[in-house]
């Protein structure tokens, strides 16, 4: 339970993945301008990263583990990430419609996004358990949408802000960033302090 | 003659014209992450450039066998096997850099680069092309991250260069007398490093200068400035462009309306 609730806590706030790992760049600074879609391609993070990770655990432990095979990890796993993602998509825009209004547009951005793809290999290389890889895969999809949520609201604070002419754009956005990631730096220790 | 002109023009073009990290805006993730010292940024340079040449070679050599419905798993199946390659490889010659880029090496598998230069060009060109290709914007991504990195870890740690035997281990031991970098900041002098600089505030930091910098440039030169709409090389473009302006996927419309 201390173990879950740390790595919970560490995955959202101190190993922010989007803020402190920079994983998932792309999303964070293309689908952040609004606050609805902001939400929206979050939890759709959310959703297909828990998927990704209980399917590939399994996968990854009594298949490759067991036959000597942890070399093509790569290989199955963005395989398994994107057959899965098309399951789920035409699943859902079968039998539950109202969720595939809110989430499936975002559904196919999601294949080739480092986040997803990153968390499954990093559950691996911490030699998390079932219940752990679970609990930190959610929690890195929580920490991206506390990212994007976040940094959709300072992006609608520069939208009517008078910024210099060379940083109009990209770089602004980039700054602003990079402000954002550094009160998260903050964070850094809280963990330790409230479970060490 | 004009073969050879063309070819020089694709190789060039990938390293300032269509530089894919400041103009293109493809890649940013191993960007930011692997450019906190210049060994670690040519190092992930050079694995993502014989990446993106082999996956150019193989997937120009099958354009014609592989199905337009199913290109895109295709492609990745071919760039994730060349990624295992170059894993397995640095992980057996170069441990340390395996260690210090970590879950960004396997993770060029779902760098937009090259699965970016597939679609918009490998697939549609000559062998020859799009391995020119491929070396370009390997050399350009290469480029650009040792720029990134040079602020970083000269400003970050005072170094530069620093743990050069990481790389130079692959030639034998000690070579060039076991240089290992030059100290610019020593640790205990009147001034210290900025260690922000190395931390993940001072990437975004210097990623947005260094943008705002190949902006300036480029509208000198009368061209457009980056943009994140910039990626339409990947082949979730279209989706990505769409959400950025709060409309709905074509896709999504076409069924509605079938």
């Amino acid at each position: 339970m201390k173990i879950g609730l740390s790595i919970l806590l560490t995955a959202i706030l101190t190993e922010n993945f989007v803020l402190c790992k920079f994983l998932g760049i792309c999303p964070f600074l293309g689908v952040s301008k609004k606050l609805n879609t902001a939400v929206g391609m979050s939890s759709a993070v959310i959703f297909v990263m828990a998927l990704a990770t209980a399917v590939t655990y399994p996968i990854n432990k009594y298949l490759l583990v067991a036959n000597d095979l942890e070399y093509l990890q790569t290989i199955v796993f963005i395989l398994v990430i994107a057959a899965l993602v098309q399951l789920v998509e035409i699943i859902l825009k079968k039998f539950m419609p109202p969720l595939y209004n809110a989430l499936g547009i975002y559904l196919p951005l999601i294949t080739t996004n480092c986040a997803v793809l990153g968390v499954v290999l990093l559950n691996i290389t911490n030699e998390y358990n079932f219940a752990q890889s679970m609990i930190n895969s959610v929690g890195a999809g929580i920490g991206f949408m506390l990212a994007m949520v976040i940094f959709s609201g300072v992006r609608s604070r520069l939208e009517s802000c008078d910024i210099p002419k060379f940083l109009h754009g990209l770089p602004i956005v980039l700054i602003a960033a990079s402000i954002v990631s550094l009160s998260f730096m903050g964070f850094t220790g809280l963990v330790d302090g409230i479970f060490g | 003659m004009a073969e050879k002109k063309s070819l020089g023009k694709e190789f060039t073009k990938g390293l300032i014209a269509e530089n894919p990290v400041l103009r293109l805006v493809l890649g940013t993730c191993p960007t930011l992450a692997t450019s906190t010292s210049v060994v670690n940024a040519i190092g992930m340079g050079i694995a993502a450039t014989i990446v993106l040449v082999c996956s150019n070679i193989v997937i120009s050599l099958l354009r014609k066998v592989i199905p337009s419905k199913v290109r895109i798993p295709a492609y990745i199946v071919i760039i994730a096997s060349f990624v295992t390659i170059v894993q397995m490889i640095v992980k057996a010659f170069v441990p340390a850099l395996d260690a210090a880029l970590g879950v960004f090496l396997p993770l060029i598998v779902v760098n937009c680069i090259i699965l970016g230069r597939a679609e918009a060009f490998a697939g549609k060109n000559s062998v020859i092309a799009s391995a020119v290709d491929g070396l370009g914007m390997g050399v350009g991504f290469t480029f650009a991250l040792c720029c990134m990195a040079s602020v970083r870890e000269i400003i970050g740690a005072g170094t530069f260069l620093s743990g050069a035997q990481n790389l130079l281990v692959l030639f034998g031991d000690n070579v060039l007398n076991g240089f290992n970098g030059f100290t610019l900041i020593p640790q205990d002098g009147y001034i210290s490093p900025m260690l922000i600089f190395i931390l993940a505030p001072g990437g975004f930091f210097t990623f947005g200068i260094l943008m705002a910098c190949a902006n300036k440039i480029a509208e000198k030169k009368g061209k457009p400035r980056a943009e994140l709409g910039g990626c339409q090389a990947c082949p979730m473009a279209k989706n990505c462009a769409l959400l950025a302006e709060g409309k709905e996927c074509s896709d999504k419309k076409e069924d509605e309306t079938a």
